[in-house]
């Protein structure tokens, strides 16, 4: 007598693990990227203490002048230290990258990634150069 | 005079007989020409029969033999021992996938992703065959030369801290792929795959650690990649608002 063929579904027991909440701090590279992504809070601030300044030139000089004591206390200049810092780091990690997501061809020939986040560099160089320019010469 | 030895510090996980993995540490010859794998089939052949572990080609093409090595994604075939002196050296399966067996993952959810894509050239009209080959210049097939070089071996995954959190991310090597047919001149799928990897388990979940690059053994490039599709979508999107009737 013959029985029809039974197959069983193979039901592994498989073994899973979770990336733990610190899986970040292993790995110089992790964070380094971490330390990226958190400076986006910095740009922010600058943004934010930016808003400020310009919400009191509608209020007068006597506003203008005590925001502009209070950037001079230590607070503020510790503040802004460290969020210029962070920027800077920002702005370096983020040019360094830019040459990932932009492929430039000149006729046949691929623009090299180096000189692609030298035109970044460039930019940046230019254009503060352009602001310190307007501000000094005031 | 006797033989110089190292540690290793295997990861079993018995499914009958455990329901945690445990490390088993093997002590094993050290040969200035062995690479990791080799020391595994030693411990398969001399020590432990019971071990567990993929390989086939033992030449970094067949892209099985990927594990993660004191903590990194490597392929073992390519990992020379004495690289890792004075050991342990610690081995474990690839991170961010299911482990069946020892050092052996489930590969499924992988395989779904890679087919998701389309990996195919697409066109809307087939040519007949007596109109001839579809001629390509050395320029166009540099374009997507470095994505056809990928061997699946899944390092990029197991390197990826989105893939580990967010398991439905399509993933570096499945995108990559996408872009090796989305940048081959003969194909005209690229709005099809666009439609899939804009969905919120595509691109937009990368948000670029770059470790998949990192450790690619075969120098294909998928942060690249992911970041190159997130300009095109991008794009796309803003001829769609600027040029709607455009196709």
């Amino acid at each position: 007598m013959s029985h029809p063929t039974r197959y069983r579904k193979y039901h592994p027991k498989l073994y899973r693990t979770r990336m733990p909440i610190f899986w970040w701090v292993r790995k110089w590279t992790h964070i380094h990227f971490i330390t990226r992504e958190l400076t986006s809070v910095f740009v922010a601030f600058y943004a934010i203490e930016l808003l400020f300044l310009l919400r009191t030139l509608t209020r007068g000089q006597e506003a203008y002048d005590a925001f502009l004591a209070w950037l001079q206390t230590p607070l503020a200049l510790a503040l802004n230290t460290i969020a210029f810092l962070m920027i800077a780091f920002h702005s370096i990690t983020w040019f360094n990258l830019a040459p990932k997501a932009l492929v430039i061809r000149v006729g046949e020939l691929r623009i090299p990634p180096v000189a692609i986040a030298g035109m970044n560099y460039a930019g940046w160089a230019v254009f503060s150069a352009a602001l310190a320019w307007l501000i000094l010469s005031a | 005079m006797t033989q110089q030895t190292i540690a290793l510090e295997v990861f079993r996980y018995r499914p009958e007989e455990e329901h945690e993995p445990t490390f088993q540490t093997y002590e094993v010859p050290l040969k200035k020409e062995w690479v990791v794998l080799d020391a595994l089939n030693y411990i398969k052949d001399e020590i432990d029969g019971t071990l567990t572990f993929r390989w086939s080609c033992r030449m970094g093409v067949c892209g099985s033999c990927g594990m993660m090595i004191n903590g990194t994604p490597v392929l073992t075939c390519a990992a020379f021992l004495e690289t890792y002196q004075p050991g342990p050296v610690r081995i474990e399966p690839l991170a961010n996938f299911p482990v069946v067996r020892d050092l052996v993952i489930l590969m499924s959810d992988f395989m779904e992703k890679l087919g998701r894509v389309k990996p195919w050239i697409i066109t809307e009209k087939e040519k007949p065959v007596a109109e001839g080959e579809y001629l390509q210049t050395p320029t166009q097939l540099a374009d997507f030369k470095q994505y056809s070089m990928c061997i699946n071996c899944m390092l990029c995954y197991s390197a990826c801290p989105v893939s580990g959190l967010e398991p439905d991310f399509i993933g570096p090597a499945a995108i990559a792929l996408a872009q090796r047919y989305n940048l081959d001149s003969r194909d005209e799928g690229s709005a099809q795959r666009m439609e899939i990897l804009s969905q919120d388990d595509g691109i937009w979940q990368c948000t670029l650690v770059g470790e998949c690059s990192a450790v690619c053994p075969k120098g294909v490039d998928p942060a690249g990649a992911i970041q190159r599709y997130k300009v095109a979508s991008t794009n796309d999107w803003w001829r769609s608002k600027l040029m709607p009737w455009g196709k």
